[in-house]
């Protein structure tokens, strides 16, 4: 969109793109609030920040309606929030409280709001994506146009469940989305010590599902290619493939940076950090004139504020009782 | 629930699963060779013809995938029943299961249900060997969330796959495949056996047998035997391994005192490990003998039939152990033990002995 004029953008995509500025801007805050507080040890769970990652989650998400389904992982903050998911009931969840959006079962890895669409968290690589299979099977029973959408990480097209739902979905042309976030590790492992030199997309391609390779650090670029995706299942025509290359800023789990470990070179973390994925949206709407300075942190107040009260909220709510621990074994 | 025929165990739950499936659009059948000629050895033979193919789906060879979409599409309100024709299939299957199927309900706190029923099939005979005839039920049963269940009479086989389907929990029903060739009366029509735990087939006041599937009928043709030498055996059919309800064993043992248990799994860490674990600390000052668990024995299914002499209890080995915390004169055991290898007329041992197919 380099180049464009405002008189050029029509006022729905302008609204658009404020959107995907504040959903961004908002997980962002998000996850540093939890790694700013994560030393007190009331987060007593591990947590998997989304922080340089958001343009995916914001990107999908908001190519969705909210009757679509989501199946995420353990990195799932991202996701929840950009879904819809409460923000009180998620910090909750955090600090293993009652009020959690499961009641302190889950945690950090588990997030869920299926109101919203947010269906399942499953914290083992690649578990979840026949989940959104099965959702989509049921959809297409159903004869209605929901889309699902299975969140990935790189490390689950080297599982056998990646290829053999592949494999069905493509055979059942089910509405179902298989969206990558290509993080380059993981881990500590890099994609190179996992997999042989290839375009990641590709490895769906023997399974004839449509593939399309994005940076996943654009979140218009996001947007678009979910969208098309999006009406490809809808039209029945089958699942697609999404691989967005982006890059984890802190550790895998934990609030901190993790640099000086050296299973990754500083330079590659700081060429990435050029492209943060807010910053990059953000010069587009500066130079559309969509966004002042001043509006900018008039919605990083608004966004603080919330935030502080979701953690207020979180800290305060009871923690569950322990006879609750033993309910909801069965149905 | 009109007339009452004799049929076999696997055409009442071919008749259980169709009834079930024509009364609820939400149930939906997977398997590999769903519709083929054999139909999951005949038990969803023509359900299509029915219910209409739509919701026949046949499953490319994906055990773990095809498990996920099963329960994705539980957790969206269908009722799948998803067959394996060997329990080892479902170990390429055991994370979805154990994790996504048992946890779900848990995990939503009660916002996500998994009406799931995953049947697999067990058995033994014909040198099905190693990995073609292990009984794994333990392996299943050590899991919150997972209900487990294991039919061994025809009538409640198709009331007790009805009940699954209408659970709105993951079921595993575990189908000895000697089991589908038992007869008994089935009535006709919808039924639901509930999973409310186990039911004595056979009344006696001098010692329990508790079994399993195919082992029940062993062991009530020990508890024939013994009642010609003048004792009386109350066999109780486990029916439901998981949730275990554990009180009219409890109140059976408080009766006779003694207890054994002849499951169809490994004895060690086995179901029959459960229930006396359960017997022993709760009614220990009941008991007059030590309990006996009757099992595999501690290594791999061979598939020679020479291997596999003594490998499997049966009523004999049942009577021998009764014989002895009864204190029954040993010729007198040895005596209607050799009645019952007679009543075999030299029949193989890897194939089941007509007088278990009934009509019971």
């Amino acid at each position: 969109m380099g180049g464009l004029k405002l008189s050029d953008v029509p006022i729905a995509q302008r609204e658009q793109m404020l959107r995907l500025h504040r959903e961004m801007l908002r997980i962002r805050l998000v996850e540093e609030a939890i790694a700013d507080r994560y030393a007190e040890q009331e987060m007593r769970c591990p947590v998997h920040l989304s922080i340089g990652q958001e343009a995916v989650a914001v990107g999908v998400c908001q190519a969705l309606r909210q009757t679509d389904r989501v199946f995420s992982t353990h990195r799932c903050h991202a996701h929840y929030l950009a879904k819809g998911g409460d923000l009180k009931a998620m910090l909750a969840e955090i600090y293993g409280k009652a009020a959690g959006c499961i009641g302190g079962r889950g945690g950090s890895m588990h997030l869920m709001d299926p109101a919203k669409g947010m269906i399942s968290s499953v914290p083992i690589v690649a578990s979840s994506i026949p989940l959104a299979a099965g959702a989509a099977l049921s959809d297409q029973l159903d004869g209605n146009d929901t889309v699902s959408v299975a969140f990935i990480g790189d490390a689950s097209v080297e599982e056998g469940v990646f290829h053999e739902t592949a494999n069905f979905a493509s055979l059942r042309k089910l509405p179902v989305l298989f969206v990558c976030e290509n993080n380059l590790y993981s881990v500590y492992t890099p994609l190179r010590q996992r997999q042989p030199d290839r375009v990641l997309a590709d490895v769906i391609c023997a399974h004839r599902v449509r593939a399309v390779t994005v940076d996943g650090n654009n979140v218009a670029a996001v947007r678009r290619a979910t969208e098309e995706a999006v009406n490809y299942a809808r039209a029945k025509d089958g699942p697609s493939f999404l691989v967005f290359d982006t890059y984890r800023w802190r550790e895998h789990c934990g609030p901190s940076y993790d640099n000086n470990l050296g299973y990754r070179a500083e330079e590659e973390y700081e060429e990435w950090k050029v492209r943060c994925p807010i910053e990059l949206h953000r010069r587009q709407l500066r130079s559309l004139h969509l966004l002042s300075d001043g509006e900018e942190q008039e919605l990083i107040g608004e966004l603080k504020r919330e935030i502080d009260a979701a953690f207020e909220f979180a800290k305060a709510a009871p923690l569950p009782e322990p006879s609750e621990a033993s309910t909801h074994v069965y149905a | 629930m009109t007339q009452v025929r004799t049929i076999n165990l696997g055409d009442a739950i071919r008749e259980g699963l169709t009834e079930a499936a024509v009364r609820d659009p939400a149930v939906i059948f997977m398997a590999e060779g769903i519709a083929d000629p054999s139909s999951v050895y005949g038990t969803t033979k023509d359900i299509g013809n029915r219910i209409g193919m739509k919701r026949i789906i046949e499953m490319p060879i994906s055990e773990n995938a095809l498990t996920g979409v099963a329960i994705g599409a539980a957790m969206m309100g269908k009722r799948p029943v998803l067959n394996f024709h060997r329990v080892e299939f479902a170990l390429l299957a055991m994370e979805q299961i154990f994790n996504n199927a048992a946890k779900t309900h848990y995990v939503s706190k009660g916002r996500h249900r998994v009406p799931l029923v995953i049947r697999v099939v067990i058995g033994r005979g014909w040198g099905q060997g190693p990995e073609h005839s292990q009984s794994l039920e333990a392996v299943f049963s050590h899991v919150p969330g997972l209900k487990v269940v294991m039919p061994t009479y025809p009538r409640d086989a198709k009331g007790m796959v009805i009940a699954a389907i209408e659970d709105d929990n993951p079921v595993i029903m575990i189908e000895h495949r000697w089991c589908h060739y038992v007869a008994g009366h089935v009535p006709e029509g919808y039924y639901v056996e509930p999973l409310d735990g186990p039911r004595v087939v056979h009344q006696g006041k001098d010692i329990t047998i508790v079994a399993t599937s195919y082992m029940t009928l062993e062991a009530v043709r020990a508890a024939e035997a013994l009642e010609k030498l003048g004792y009386s055996a109350t066999v109780i059919d486990l029916r439901v391994l998981r949730p275990l309800v554990i009180d009219p064993i409890l109140k059976s043992v408080e009766q006779t005192g003694r207890l054994i248990t002849v499951d169809t799994g490994f004895k060690q860490y086995g179901i029959g490990a459960e229930v006396v674990a359960e017997v022993v600390s709760r009614r220990f000052d009941a008991l007059k003998a030590a309990p006996v668990r009757l099992g595999l024995p501690d290594h791999p299914t061979p598939s020679s039939r020479g291997l596999i002499k003594g490998f499997y209890p049966d009523a004999t080995t049942i009577l021998q152990n009764a014989g002895k915390m009864l204190d029954i004169a040993d010729n007198k055991i040895a005596q209607t033990i050799d009645d019952i290898i007679a009543n075999r007329k030299g029949l193989q041992i890897d194939v089941p002995d007509p007088f278990f197919k009934g009509p019971f």
